[in-house]
């Protein structure tokens, strides 16, 4: 029992915040995720979604929404910088990258961006040293929530 | 970057561009005040007065057939360092009031610039994040001239240089590069914004709070490192002698979509009878973030709203919540079917307030004809800020202060108009 206790107690001190997936994962898969973020985590729940957000030492405050399924379902981000994408949107960052490149094409300029496919949709605002943004999977929304409510 | 363009080319036509610009590097230069500026007063102020475009830009024309469309283009005249021969003018850089610095596409620069190094005596390289890709690069000293203001040993950054063709993992992601013509659809960035540099003090620290901007590359690989403030890419304004707190934009009106429209980017305000505030209401800015606020319609975009040249359209809330909707094939802009004219309330963080009137026209008519660069009513959503973009500024004088600097606003950073 002691050795239980201290064994968990162990990973409380080297893991300062839990690790949690990226989106579209689970919280039980866990990931690295936060390691190079070496920021402070809070956790907010609601009846629709639990909400983990990771303040780094960057200045960059990521928050992720896991469904009462378990699963991320968005991530959104603001700060003086980019998040690490290609950590934040895992398994969707190559559809991600392709849909930028397709759209540059067509863009006529630089603004925004706004990503909207069937299974994601992917939006980065701002200007540099003040950044925001959010990605979610349309299709993973809990009942009721709607992407606005997603900040 | 390039050894075997070391010693530069000047054909007949640029060393004619550069006689009228007054040479390059040039300490004793001095001509005429050719910019319609109105220079007046005690002793001789330079030119500070540059002619800007909003057309189609460098690639409207095969093979990239993507006309640029609000997006405001100058000419820059960079020299190496001391030379006053070796230098070339290039043409298709964006104005940009959201970022600071300068940065030029390799593949647009024929001379040889000394590449930077930092305390190890490895180059510096950087990776600087935009909000819809980063440019990487390493960074080059310079002497600019612009209008008649020079700006001397300048660190800009060169962006995909063949010399560094590997961007690190890192660097991609923050976004997707931005390295080419193609990709970046000017020559390169003229950042005038309100910052004095483009990171700032974030870069100087090491540990996890750097956001990884610049990196030193041994043959080894490039690894984050820091930089200093004097060693960082500045917006190049600050380091004219004179006329370096700031940049107004000037832009007539646009009345739907014109091919073609021409303004002026004056230098400095309030140094010359040219750029005094005058009657323009000045918004202070959060320092930390570069924004002011923005009201529309009982939405608050609180200190998260900003004024940028470098969007090429309005871009705020979204089509639930405005009711406007969405382009079809083009979901980044609206395409109501018939012009929405709009107004919000922008707040500085100094308690000034004014009303902007701002038009939501149909995306998809608008840009119909690919001959058409100056459109008024170009506008998207956005997620959690409100983006005002270049329409803003036509029809207007748009001031942009630079922090830091000694401005007769009052508190820097603002924006004025």
């Amino acid at each position: 029992m002691n050795s239980r206790i201290l064994g968990s107690l162990f990973v409380i001190l080297t893991l300062p915040f839990p690790l949690l997936a990226s989106l579209g994962g689970d919280t039980t898969s866990v990931q690295a995720d936060q390691e190079k973020m070496q920021g402070s985590r809070q956790t907010t729940s609601s009846d629709s979604f639990t909400v983990h957000e990771i303040q780094a030492s960057t200045g960059i405050a990521v928050k992720e929404y896991v469904s009462p399924a378990g699963k991320v379902f968005a991530v959104t981000w603001q700060g003086p910088a980019h998040p690490d994408l290609r950590q934040l949107l895992g398994t969707y960052f190559d559809q991600y990258s392709q849909e930028v490149q397709a759209q540059r094409a067509h863009r006529h300029g630089h603004g925004p961006l706004l990503i909207q496919l069937p299974g994601l949709v992917v939006q980065s605002a701002g200007h540099p040293r003040s950044f925001l943004g959010r990605a979610y999977v349309p299709q993973m929304l809990p009942a009721g929530v709607r992407a606005e409510d997603l900040r | 970057m390039n050894r075997a363009l070391q010693h530069g080319f000047l054909s007949l036509s640029l060393a004619a561009a550069l006689a009228a610009t007054a040479g390059c590097g040039a300490n004793s230069s001095s001509t005429p005040n050719t910019g319609g500026g109105g220079n007046t007063g005690s002793g001789s102020p330079v030119s500070n007065v540059q002619s800007i475009t909003v057309n189609t830009g460098p690639t409207a024309g095969a093979p990239y057939n993507n006309p640029y469309v609000d997006g405001a283009f100058t000419s820059v005249t960079v020299c190496a360092p001391g030379s006053t021969s070796n230098c070339q003018t290039i043409n298709g850089i964006l104005v940009d009031t959201g970022s600071s610095g300068l940065r030029i596409l390799s593949s647009a620069l024929t001379i040889s610039l000394p590449q930077q190094t930092g305390s190890n005596g490895n180059p510096v390289v950087e990776c600087f994040p935009f909000v819809d890709g980063v440019t990487w690069g390493p960074v080059a000293t310079t002497d600019l001239t612009i209008a008649g203001e020079k700006a001397k040993s300048l660190p800009i950054q060169v962006i995909g240089s063949s010399n560094f063709p590997d961007v690190p993992e890192s660097c991609t992601s923050n976004g997707m590069p931005e390295d080419d013509l193609a990709n970046l659809g000017a020559n390169g960035i003229l950042g005038v914004g309100t910052y004095a540099q483009d990171c700032g003090s974030a870069c100087t620290v090491s540990g996890a709070s750097n956001p990884g901007v610049y990196y030193e590359c041994p043959a080894s690989g490039c690894e984050v490192t820091t930089e200093s403030i004097s060693s960082q890419v500045p917006n190049p304004v600050i380091l004219f002698a004179t006329d370096n707190n700031g940049v107004l934009i000037q832009l007539p009106s646009v009345s739907g979509a014109e091919t073609s429209i021409t303004g002026s980017l004056i230098f400095g305000i309030g140094t010359q009878s040219n750029n005094a505030l005058g009657s323009a209401t000045v918004y202070t800015l959060d320092p930390s973030s570069g924004n002011f606020t923005t009201v529309y319609n009982g939405f608050s975009y609180t200190n998260s709203s900003f004024i940028d040249s470098g969007s090429n359209g309005i871009y705020f809330l979204d089509s639930n919540t405005t009711g406007i909707p969405a382009c079809a094939d083009a979901t980044y802009w609206y395409c109501p079917s018939s012009t929405q004219n709009l107004s919000a309330t922008n707040q500085g963080t100094n308690g000034a307030t004014g009303s902007v009137s701002f038009v939501v026209g149909n995306a998809d008519t608008l840009t119909a004809n690919p001959s058409d660069a100056a459109i008024n009513g170009l506008a998207g959503p956005n997620s959690g800020t409100f983006d005002w973009g270049l329409p803003f500024f036509f029809g207007r004088t748009v001031f942009t202060s630079i922090e830091g600097q000694n401005s007769p606003g009052g508190q820097v950073p603002y924006w004025a108009y």
